[in-house]
């Protein structure tokens, strides 16, 4: 029996998508038995979304005001407090748990697998380097807990149905004081998740300006699509880094992606390499995203855009 | 604020393009262009500003690496910092040794501030700061796009995918520098010649007498699964019509 403990990510009300990609990925270690722990302020509604997913064994709750805003130096002596009897303990590899879960391995004395992408064995990985310009199989030494983040773009979440037991767990770990939550500010939109949209338009730095990414935005609401964006069109200022898709931004896997304006740099191609269908629309035809994409239009973006657009109606 | 320390990985430059060895063993290095690590580079970029605003009296350049890594220090002397010192090893440590190294560092110079990457474009962990500031029991602040100081604490804004979060740490405080940090500053060629003269202090990692670490073994490297190339359409029609053949419309 491997038993593992899996760290959900939440917004403070649910439950968040990747948490399902996470358990597919527990789940295919042999033996796998799941627990997932949720540690938050109110932690009811998160742990009874987390009691409905498919293979979990049981949901773990911690409850405390602190907890509010996920610090990892709060979270990780309580992961800890909780990582007793695990050989596992993973979290999504996302802006949360690149955060927080290097720190428990820390604290633990192990190192962490980053991203992990396959399952191959008890204690063997793989993950990408380079940005994704490499595979490398990895093992984590025998007889420590096994700490990793998992790339979710690898994994498709697992079903739900689920009625595992929900416990309440006390845990005595001191909670730090030099460490404190402000607040946040989230680009709210009634657009769908760029992280777990089925279709996504993205834009790059050949838009030229944040006033004609509004292109991009209206193709995007008539596709009902979540909105990216390549590190080029980030650096120059046309969107926010939120919207940022490669190495050094979120990895996702929509169903659609459509590269506009995008020329198609390793570290852009390693954040959508697992998307199902690739299209991509660019006015250089020596484009490197071409090489990848399964529907490619050599045409300039400021005619071939509003034209699609226009073709949805 | 006495002392910054920031660190610098020498990595693969950016634009190079790496490939994986054909038997398998690793990626090719030999004969390509090194660099700063670019995140590592805003880190030091950051740290600079500060010092120039009045904020920081010394900013000191940390690497670990082989004895070629005194070339990114020197460059990072030569952007302004005022010492460098290489922790020396002939192989490339863990993610966790690193940090280990890193806070013997800590420990000598004492600093208020750390300021190091989000992640290494070369392994791409993410783990090396985040390890520090919990060895040191210190706050961490990740994927920071702003800092502002005011007494002995700092207001971090922090890059996340639900975009920007505000925390607050008190010092001494570990930092990792996000993309939109500020933009790093060219070397100018006065400054690369004044760079030779600033004292680079060099550690072999046995002094430091680190504990054996856990280890992940690498043992095979591939080149990631290809992607086909698809089809090319000509015009929107076409783009729709092969949408459609998808079942995507």
């Amino acid at each position: 029996m491997a038993k593992v403990l899996l760290i959900a990510e939440h917004d403070g009300t649910s439950l968040n998508p990747n948490t399902g990609k996470c358990i597919a990925c527990a789940s295919s270690i042999a033996g796998a038995e799941i627990d997932v722990a949720v540690f938050a302020e109110f932690a009811g509604d998160i742990a009874a979304q987390a009691a409905e997913l498919e293979s979990v064994s049981r949901v773990l709750k911690s409850e405390n005001a602190a907890y509010r805003g996920g610090l990892a130096a709060i979270l990780a002596p309580q992961i800890v407090a909780m990582a007793g009897d695990y050989d596992y303990v993973l979290g999504p590899s996302t802006t949360f748990g690149k955060d927080i879960m290097p720190r428990v391995a820390a604290l633990l004395g192990v190192n962490q697998v980053s991203d992990v992408m396959s399952v191959e064995g008890e204690r063997t990985f793989k993950r990408p380097i380079y940005a994704g310009s490499a595979v490398v199989t990895v093992e984590a030494p025998a007889g420590v807990t096994v700490v990793g983040t998992i790339r979710t773009a690898s994994y498709r979440a697992v079903g739900t149905g689920n009625s595992a037991a929900v416990e309440s767990v006390d845990l005595s770990a001191d909670v730090p004081d030099h460490t404190r939550y402000v607040g946040s500010e989230t680009g709210k939109s009634d657009r769908p998740d760029l992280q777990s949209a089925a279709r996504v338009v993205a834009g790059g730095r050949a838009l030229g300006s944040e006033e004609n990414f509004d292109l991009i935005f209206k193709l995007a609401d008539k596709l009902e699509a979540g909105v990216g964006a390549s590190r080029a069109a980030v650096d120059a200022g046309y969107v926010p880094n939120e919207m940022q898709v490669g190495q050094t931004g979120r990895i996702i896997a929509p169903d659609l992606y459509i590269a506009i304006g995008i020329s198609g740099a390793i570290q852009h191609v390693t954040g959508i390499k697992d998307a199902g269908t690739i299209v991509a629309i660019n006015k250089d035809e020596e484009a490197p995203i071409f090489e990848i994409a399964d529907i490619g239009l050599v045409g300039d973006l400021f005619n071939v855009v509003p034209e699609l657009t226009e073709a949805l109606d | 604020m006495e002392k910054i320390l920031v660190g610098l990985k020498r990595v693969v430059d950016y634009n190079v393009r790496v490939r994986v060895k054909g038997d398998g063993s690793g990626v090719e290095t030999e004969g390509v262009k090194m660099s700063i690590n670019p995140f590592d580079e805003i880190a030091l970029e950051e740290a600079l500003r500060i010092k120039e605003r009045g904020e920081a009296s010394e900013v000191i350049v940390v690497s670990i690496g082989s004895g070629d890594a005194q070339q990114q220090l020197r460059t990072g002397l030569a952007m302004g910092a005022d010492r460098a010192i290489l922790v020396e090893t002939a192989t490339a440590l863990d993610p966790l040794s690193n940090a280990r190294a890193f806070l013997e560092i800590v420990k000598r110079e004492n600093p208020e501030l750390v300021i190091l990457g989000k992640q290494a474009i070369d392994n791409d962990n993410a783990q090396t700061g985040q390890m520090l500031a919990a060895l040191w029991g210190r706050p961490q602040a990740t994927f920071a796009s702003k800092l502002e100081f005011s007494g002995d604490s700092v207001r971090v804004t922090r890059e996340v995918d639900a975009g920007l979060d505000v925390i607050e740490v008190d010092l001494p405080a570990v930092v990792t520098a996000d993309l939109r940090l500020n933009e790093p500053r060219y070397v100018k060629l006065p400054d690369i010649m004044k760079a030779k003269k600033k004292p680079l202090d060099q550690v072999p990692v046995a002094e430091l007498s680190l504990p054996e670490s856990p280890a992940i073994a690498e043992t095979a490297f591939e080149p990631p699964a290809a992607r086909e190339r698809g089809i090319m359409v000509d015009d929107v029609a076409g783009l729709v019509g092969a949408l459609k053949d998808k079942g995507l419309l």
